[in-house]
């Protein structure tokens, strides 16, 4: 550290020594808020820069009933959302009426080398006050060496009729040693109605 | 903003602005330390201000063997911590004796609407080298059109030396917006530890 305000590193106010980094270990690199969109795709921001990403998912709502919410990855900016995929996806699930839990392996929402979405909250409801929140933790998604990580863990409201608490916990890698440098996500069948979606840079 | 450096915003090098907060997109708001306390309460700094808030309670010590650690929300600033829940408890735990491994859901600790409080951690264990420690995050506690997402993820010594790794996750079912939370054990008072408060910009 050098320069005529170097000890005045760590103030709030007045002139200061700029941080050596972005100013944190958590960068936010970019919100989108949804608004009826079919989908919501990051297109800038997953290169090289980290080697750790995360998205924070606040309030999705879906526009029809009992969707799951997915995500695919990307090679070419977001021309193609199709790369292979292989994940393992463990749900928790009770109900207000206390009459019904689960915890379990959900074979139907996993994939093995699927080139399609990967579920990551299964049957989100859309009542009003309904909808799903988590995070999802995106490793080195600019390697050329390794396929890259992901693991997500988001709680959500239920649909198809019950009022459910569901835990969903999916990781998996992206089987591709080329660089992903986009993501997109979106409901099964319907809109995104509301919600935002941020990118944090890690490290 | 003010003053001759305030363009430098941003730069990371030379002359510049200071951020407003600790920069970076976690903003630390308060911790909270134990000492033989029978709740440890947060009634400030749940608001408007982030959408995602993490805490995180640290080396959670009990004063009562075989205990849980617990938390409940407020919608009147802490006068009561009394709002319906619905949530799922899974654990997986293995003994230091490598006889007994399980993965399973946890019936007993849930929650189906009930207001009392929602169980973090399973029956820890007070030993002076017994502690408990992990994480929730809040989503979006001023809210006042949809419920409130919790989900945490917990590693205790339980009382029977076991290692348990505890999830759960749940809604707190209000429209009204949570302003506080409290923490406590289910009996006997928090010894020791602490509990950090964070709010995450989006």
């Amino acid at each position: 550290m050098s320069g005529v305000v170097a000890q005045n590193v760590g103030r709030r106010s007045g002139l200061v020594k700029a941080p050596e980094a972005a100013g944190g270990a958590w960068t936010l690199i970019q919100t989108i808020t949804a608004s009826s969109d079919a989908t919501i795709s990051f297109t800038s921001g997953l290169d090289s820069t980290y080697d750790e990403y995360c998205f924070q998912f606040v309030d999705i709502h879906p526009s029809g009933d009992n969707e799951n919410f997915q995500f695919n990855a990307s090679l070419d900016s977001g021309s193609n959302y199709n790369i292979a995929k292989t994940s393992a996806y463990t749900q928790g699930e009770h109900n207000e009426a206390d009459s019904s839990t689960f915890i379990g392996y959900k074979t139907s929402m996993d994939l093995a080398q699927g080139t399609g979405a990967q579920v990551l909250v299964q049957g989100v409801n859309y009542a009003n006050d309904s909808m799903c929140s988590g995070y999802m933790h995106l490793y080195a998604p600019s390697d050329t060496t390794f396929a890259k990580h992901f693991i997500s863990y988001m709680g959500a409201t239920m649909g198809g009729g019950g009022d459910y608490i569901q835990s969903n916990h999916v990781s998996g890698y992206i089987n591709t040693a080329s660089a992903v440098d986009a993501i997109q996500f979106s409901y099964s069948a319907n809109n995104i109605d509301t919600g935002t979606i941020s990118l944090y840079g890690i490290g | 903003m003010s003053g001759i450096v305030a363009q430098n915003l941003n730069r990371q090098s030379g002359l510049i602005k200071a951020p407003e907060a600790g920069g970076g997109a976690w903003t630390f708001i308060s911790k909270t330390t134990a000492s033989a306390s029978a709740t440890l309460s947060i009634t400030s700094g749940l608001d408007s201000t982030y959408k995602v808030y993490f805490i995180t309670y640290n080396n959670i010590h009990p004063e009562t063997d075989n205990t849980h650690f617990t938390f409940n929300g407020s919608i009147d600033s802490g006068s009561n911590y009394n709002v319906a829940k619905t949530s799922t408890h899974f654990a997986a735990y293995a003994d230091e004796g490598d006889s007994n491994t399980s993965l399973g859901y946890e019936t007993g600790h849930d929650l189906a609407q009930g207001t009392g409080v929602q169980n973090l951690l399973n029956e820890i264990g007070n030993d002076n080298d017994q502690s408990a420690s992990g994480y929730l995050y809040l989503y979006n506690p001023a809210s006042t059109v949809f419920v409130k997402h919790f989900t945490s993820v917990s590693q205790l010594v339980n009382a029977g030396d076991y290692s348990r790794n505890q999830f759960v996750s749940g809604y707190l079912n209000t429209t009204s917006a949570i302003d506080a939370v409290q923490f406590k054990q289910s009996s006997g008072n928090i010894d020791s530890g602490d509990i950090c408060l964070y709010g995450l910009t989006i």
